[in-house]
C-alpha cells in the first residue's frame, strides 16, 4: 500500500445475482484529491462503490487505513469516515429536507449545518419541504448534503450530475469544487467535462478490469489516448 | 338509525383490533421484507398473558388488574417479538423466504406450544363489571368495552406516530422502510430496528390479543392465527410499511366486514372484505397510501 | 434401466407390496402394515406426497410462493363430490369433470394473481382460496356441508372402492396417484418449459432479456400444478370418505408449505417424501402423544409434547434453520453438486436492486 493512498484495492472480484462483473481489479485512491472513475456504461464503476460500500458481497481486498473492508458491514464501513452519494441519489423521498439531513447526524457529533448551507443555500429554505417533491438538482444537493454533513475520510460520489440541466450541473460542479477542496474523493463521471473540472487523476476502467491510470489533464490533453479509453470524441 | 350507530362502533372496535396486529405487521414487512406469519401467535400469547394476570391476581381490585393485564400483555408480546427477531430470523439475513417460513414455522409451533399449555376452548377473561354495560349513543346501546377497545386503539395508534415521527429510532424505521441500504450507508445499524420492530409489533399484538379476549369473549390459542388474514388484507389494502395506510384500510375493511354481515347476510362479511382485497389489489397493487410495490 | 430408474421401481414396488404384509413397524405404526389402520395413513400420506410435487412444480420449480394451494386441491375433492351428489356422475367421470373445472378456475385465478408479484401473488393466492373456504362454511346454497363436510357419495362410487375389505384398491388407487403425479412432474420439470420455470426462479428479469414472456410460463406452471392438485383432491375424497372444511384452510395451505420444505423444494422426490412424512406424523404423532411415558411427564412438557403441530413446527424451524434443502439434502453428498433451491432467491421483494 502507497503511503499517500487513502483506499487501495486488491485483486477485487464482485459478482451481482450470477454475473462477474468486476474482474480482479486493483487500484489506489489517492489522499486528498479528486479521483475520477470513468469508463463506458456497464463497466461496473458503481459495483465497485457499491462493494467498497458493502453493499456488494466481493473477494479481494478493498483496505481503507489498517483496516479491512471486505466483509464488514456496511454501517461500519460508514462510520470509518466513509460518505456515499448514490447513483440515482437516493433521498428519502418520504421524508423531509430536515429529517434526511437529520439521519446523516453522527450520535454525539457535531454536525456541519452551517458548511452545507453555505454550499447548498437552496436547502436551507426547504427544510419542511418533503424531499420527494424537490426538484432532481435539489435532490443531488441533498444527498450530496448528507455526505458532507460530517467530516468524512473519503467521500464516493456517484454520477452526480446525471440527468441534470445544463445550468444546474454548473451549480452542482461549482458547489463539489468548494466542497472537496483537500478532501479525498473517488468520482464516478460519464461527463469527460465534469470530470475536468473536478479531479486530477483518473482511472478507467473496461470490461471489469483497469485499462487506464493517470493524471486527468494528459488524458484530456490527448485525443486519441481518449477516444481509445472512453471512446468519446473530445471536443 | 340507532342500530346503524351500533355496527359502526362495533366495526370501528374490531378495526382498532385489525390495526392492533397489522401495525407490527406492516412495519416489519416494511422495513424487512418479512411476511411474519408468527404475528398470531404474538396476539395468542398477549390474550393468554392477560388471562393470567385477571386469573392469578385475585386481590387486586378488577378495574386496576384490566390495567396491569393489558400491561403485560404488551409486555409478553414485546418479549416474544425479540426472541423471534434475536433469536430465529436475524440468523439467516438474506433470504426473506426462509425467514417467512421461519415465521410460519414459530407460528404453527407456538400456536400448538399454548394449545398444549391452555387447551384449545376459549378462556373467559374476568373483567369489570361496567364493561358489559352499555352507554347510549345516538340512539344506540353501546357496549361500554367496544368503546374502550376503539380508545385504546386510537391511543397507541397517536403514540405510535409520535414515535415514528418525533424520535431518532423511528426516523430511521420510516427511512429504513424506504431503502434500508441508504440508511446503512449513512452508518446507522438498521439491525436494530429489525429488533425494535419486532418488539414493537408483539408488544402491539400482545395488546390487541388481551383486548381481543374481551371482544370475542375469550381468548384461546388459534383467535390470534385466525384473525392474522384480515390482519393481512388490512396491510395489503393499506400499503406495505404505511402505518396511516393501516389505520386507514383496518377502519375500511372492519366496516365492510361489519356491515356486509348485518346488512347483506350473516357470513357475507370475510367475503365481501376478500373481495376488496382483490379489487384494491388490481387497482392499486402498492395499497392506499403505500411508497413501494410489494 | 439406469441406477435411478430401478431404485424408483424398487420404491414403488415394495409400497405396492405393503397390503400383503402381516407385520408391523413398531412406533411408526399401532398395527401391522395390512391392517385397515396402517393402509389408511399410508393412503392419506400418499395422496399429501401427491399434493406437496404438485405444490413444488409452483413452488419449488418456478419459485412462486402461493398461499392458496389448499384451493385446486379442495376444488378436486369437493367437485367430485358435488357431481356424484346432485349429477348422480360415477366416480371417474365425476373426477374428470371436477379436475376439468378446476383447471378452468386455475386459468382464471392464475391469470388475476401473476398480475402480481412477490407477496402480492402470496397475498391474492390466499385471500381467493380464503373465498372459498367461507363460502364453504357459510354454504349459502346450503349444498357444500358447512363446518359438518360433505360425506362421501358412496352409491355413485365403484363397489371395488367400498368398505374396509376394499381398504387395499383405495390404498393402491392413492399410490397410482402419487406414482403418476411423479411422472407427469418429472415430465413437466425436465421439458423445455420446465426448464423456463426454473430461470423465472432464479433470474425473472433475465428471461425477459431474453425475450420470453414470463407470464405464460408461470401461468402454465400454476394451471399444472393446480390440475395436479384437484385430482389428488379428487382421490383424498375417497380415501378420507368425505370432503372437510379443513382441507379448504390457509392453515391448510401452510401445511402444504410444510411438506414441501421439509422434504426439500425443488426436488420432486423431497416434496414427495416430505408429503409422505408429514401426512404419517400429524396422524401417528397423535396416537404416540396420548402414551403413557408422555402423560408421565409433567404438564408443561407433556401438554405441547402432546401437539402433533408443535412437534412438526419445531421439526420445520429445525429443518429451515439447519438444513433448508429439506430431507432430501440430508443424505450423504458424493456427486450432487450445491445447488439453488427457490430458498435461495428473493421473490418477496423482486425489484430490489442493489
Amino acid at each position: 500500500m502507497t503511503p499517500d493512498a487513502a483506499i487501495s484495492v486488491t485483486d477485487l472480484h464482485v459478482w451481482r445475482g450470477e454475473a462477474h462483473i468486476l474482474h480482479g481489479v486493483s487500484l489506489t485512491v489517492p489522499r486528498h484529491q479528486v479521483t475520477a472513475l470513468m469508463g463506458r456504461n456497464g463497466v461496473g464503476k458503481t459495483t465497485l462503490l457499491l462493494a467498497i460500500m458493502g453493499l456488494l458481497p466481493a473477494t479481494g481486498s478493498i483496505r481503507m487505513a489498517d483496516t479491512e473492508l471486505v466483509g464488514m458491514p456496511t454501517h461500519r464501513v460508514a462510520q470509518r469516515g466513509i460518505g456515499y452519494v448514490p447513483e440515482d441519489r437516493e433521498v428519502f423521498g418520504g421524508l423531509t429536507v430536515a429529517e434526511n439531513l437529520r439521519l446523516a447526524e453522527r450520535p454525539g457529533s457535531d454536525p456541519r449545518y452551517d458548511h452545507v448551507f453555505e454550499l447548498f443555500p437552496d436547502l436551507q429554505g426547504r427544510l419542511g419541504q418533503v424531499a420527494g417533491t424537490l426538484s432532481g438538482g435539489q435532490q443531488q444537493m441533498l444527498s450530496l448534503a448528507r455526505a458532507l454533513l460530517e467530516p468524512r475520510a473519503v467521500l464516493l460520489i456517484d454520477e452526480p450530475t446525471k440527468g441534470l440541466a445544463p445550468i444546474v450541473v454548473e451549480h452542482v460542479v461549482a458547489a463539489l469544487q468548494r466542497a472537496t477542496e483537500d478532501t479525498t474523493v473517488l468520482l464516478v463521471e460519464q461527463n469527460l467535462w465534469v470530470a475536468e473540472q473536478l479531479a486530477t487523476d483518473v482511472i478507467v476502467l473496461d470490461h471489469g478490469t483497469v485499462t487506464y491510470t493517470g493524471g486527468m489533464r494528459s488524458l484530456v490533453d490527448d485525443p486519441a489516448l481518449a477516444g481509445r479509453h472512453l471512446g468519446v470524441e473530445v471536443r | 338509525m340507532s342500530s346503524f350507530v351500533l355496527y359502526t362502533i362495533t366495526g370501528l372496535g374490531l378495526a382498532g383490533l385489525y390495526f392492533l396486529l397489522a401495525s407490527g405487521l406492516s412495519l416489519i414487512f416494511g422495513l424487512m421484507s418479512v411476511l411474519n406469519l408468527a404475528q398470531g401467535a404474538f396476539f395468542a400469547v398477549g390474550g393468554f398473558a392477560a388471562w393470567m394476570v385477571m386469573d392469578l391476581l385475585g386481590d387486586v381490585p378488577l378495574d386496576l388488574r384490566f390495567v396491569l393485564a393489558v400491561i403485560v400483555a404488551g409486555g409478553a408480546g414485546a418479549a416474544v417479538g425479540t426472541v423471534v427477531e434475536r433469536g430465529f430470523v436475524s440468523r439467516i439475513y438474506g433470504s426473506h423466504v426462509r425467514q417467512i417460513l421461519l415465521t410460519l414455522g414459530l407460528g404453527t409451533a407456538g400456536v400448538a406450544l399454548l394449545g398444549g399449555w391452555f387447551g384449545w376452548d376459549p378462556r373467559i377473561l374476568q373483567q369489570p363489571a361496567w364493561f358489559v354495560q352499555t352507554t347510549q349513543i345516538a340512539g344506540a346501546n353501546i357496549p361500554n368495552s367496544r368503546l374502550l377497545i376503539l380508545a385504546v386503539a386510537v391511543v397507541l395508534f397517536l403514540a405510535l406516530m409520535v414515535f415514528l415521527t418525533r424520535t431518532r429510532h423511528g426516523l430511521i424505521i420510516r427511512a429504513g422502510v424506504e431503502n434500508p441500504s441508504m440508511v446503512r450507508a449513512l452508518g446507522i445499524d438498521v439491525g436494530r430496528s429489525f429488533t425494535i420492530v419486532f418488539a414493537l409489533g408483539g408488544a402491539l399484538a400482545g395488546i390487541g390479543g388481551a383486548l381481543g379476549a374481551v371482544y370475542f369473549n375469550g381468548i384461546s390459542p388459534g383467535l390470534g392465527t385466525d384473525q392474522l388474514i384480515y390482519a393481512f388484507i388490512v396491510v395489503v389494502i393499506g400499503g406495505l410499511g404505511s402505518v396511516p395506510g393501516t389505520a386507514v384500510a383496518a377502519v375500511i375493511v372492519a366496516l365492510t366486514q361489519v356491515y356486509a354481515n348485518n346488512y347483506l347476510q350473516a357470513g357475507l362479511g370475510s367475503i365481501s372484505v376478500v373481495v376488496l382485497l382483490a379489487v384494491v389489489l388490481l387497482i392499486r397493487p402498492q395499497g392506499l397510501m403505500g411508497r413501494v410495490r410489494p | 434401466m439406469s441406477r435411478r430408474s430401478a431404485v424408483f421401481v424398487g420404491i414403488v414396488g415394495l409400497l405396492a407390496v405393503v397390503p400383503f404384509l402381516p407385520f408391523g413397524i413398531p412406533i411408526l405404526f399401532s398395527g401391522s402394515l395390512d391392517s385397515a389402520g396402517t393402509l389408511q395413513v399410508l393412503a392419506v400420506g400418499l395422496v399429501f406426497a401427491a399434493l406437496a410435487m404438485s405444490y413444488d412444480i409452483l413452488f419449488g420449480s418456478t419459485g412462486l410462493l402461493s398461499f392458496g394451494h389448499a384451493l385446486p386441491f379442495a376444488l378436486g375433492s369437493y367437485g367430485t363430490n358435488l357431481l356424484m351428489i346432485h349429477a348422480g356422475l360415477p366416480y371417474p367421470i365425476a373426477i374428470v369433470v371436477a379436475v376439468a373445472s378446476s383447471v378452468l378456475i386455475a386459468v382464471v385465478v392464475g391469470a388475476l394473481a401473476l398480475r402480481t408479484v412477490g407477496v402480492a401473488f402470496a397475498m391474492v393466492t390466499l385471500a381467493v382460496a380464503e373465498a372459498f373456504s367461507l363460502l364453504v362454511l357459510t354454504d349459502p346454497l346450503r349444498i357444500l356441508g358447512g363446518e359438518e363436510g360433505l360425506p362421501l357419495a358412496t352409491a355413485q362410487v365403484p363397489a371395488l372402492f367400498r368398505g374396509v375389505v376394499n381398504l387395499p384398491n383405495v390404498y393402491w388407487l392413492a399410490l397410482a396417484l402419487a406414482v403418476a403425479t411423479f411422472l407427469i412432474g418429472r415430465r413437466v420439470v425436465s421439458s423445455r418449459a420446465g426448464r423456463v420455470f426454473a430461470a423465472i426462479r432464479e433470474n425473472e428479469p433475465r428471461v425477459e432479456m431474453m425475450g420470453l414472456r414470463p407470464f405464460p410460463f408461470k401461468l402454465a406452471s400454476f394451471v399444472t400444478a393446480s390440475t395436479l392438485a384437484a385430482l389428488a383432491g379428487s382421490v383424498y375424497l375417497l380415501v378420507v370418505r368425505g370432503s372437510n372444511v379443513g382441507i379448504t384452510t390457509p392453515d391448510f395451505t401452510l401445511a402444504i408449505v410444510v411438506m414441501v420444505v421439509l422434504g426439500g423444494a425443488g426436488r420432486l422426490w423431497g416434496a414427495a417424501l416430505g408429503g409422505l412424512v408429514y401426512g404419517i406424523l400429524t396422524l401417528r404423532l397423535a396416537a404416540v402423544a396420548t402414551s403413557e411415558t408422555i402423560d408421565a411427564l409433567p404438564h408443561w412438557l407433556s401438554g405441547p409434547l402432546s401437539e402433533p403441530l408443535f412437534i412438526l413446527g419445531v421439526l420445520f424451524i429445525l429443518f429451515v434453520l439447519f438444513a433448508p434443502g429439506g430431507l432430501s439434502s440430508l443424505r450423504p453428498r458424493i456427486t450432487r453438486r450445491p445447488r439453488r433451491g427457490p430458498m435461495d432467491g428473493d421473490p418477496m421483494s423482486p425489484g430490489t436492486t442493489a
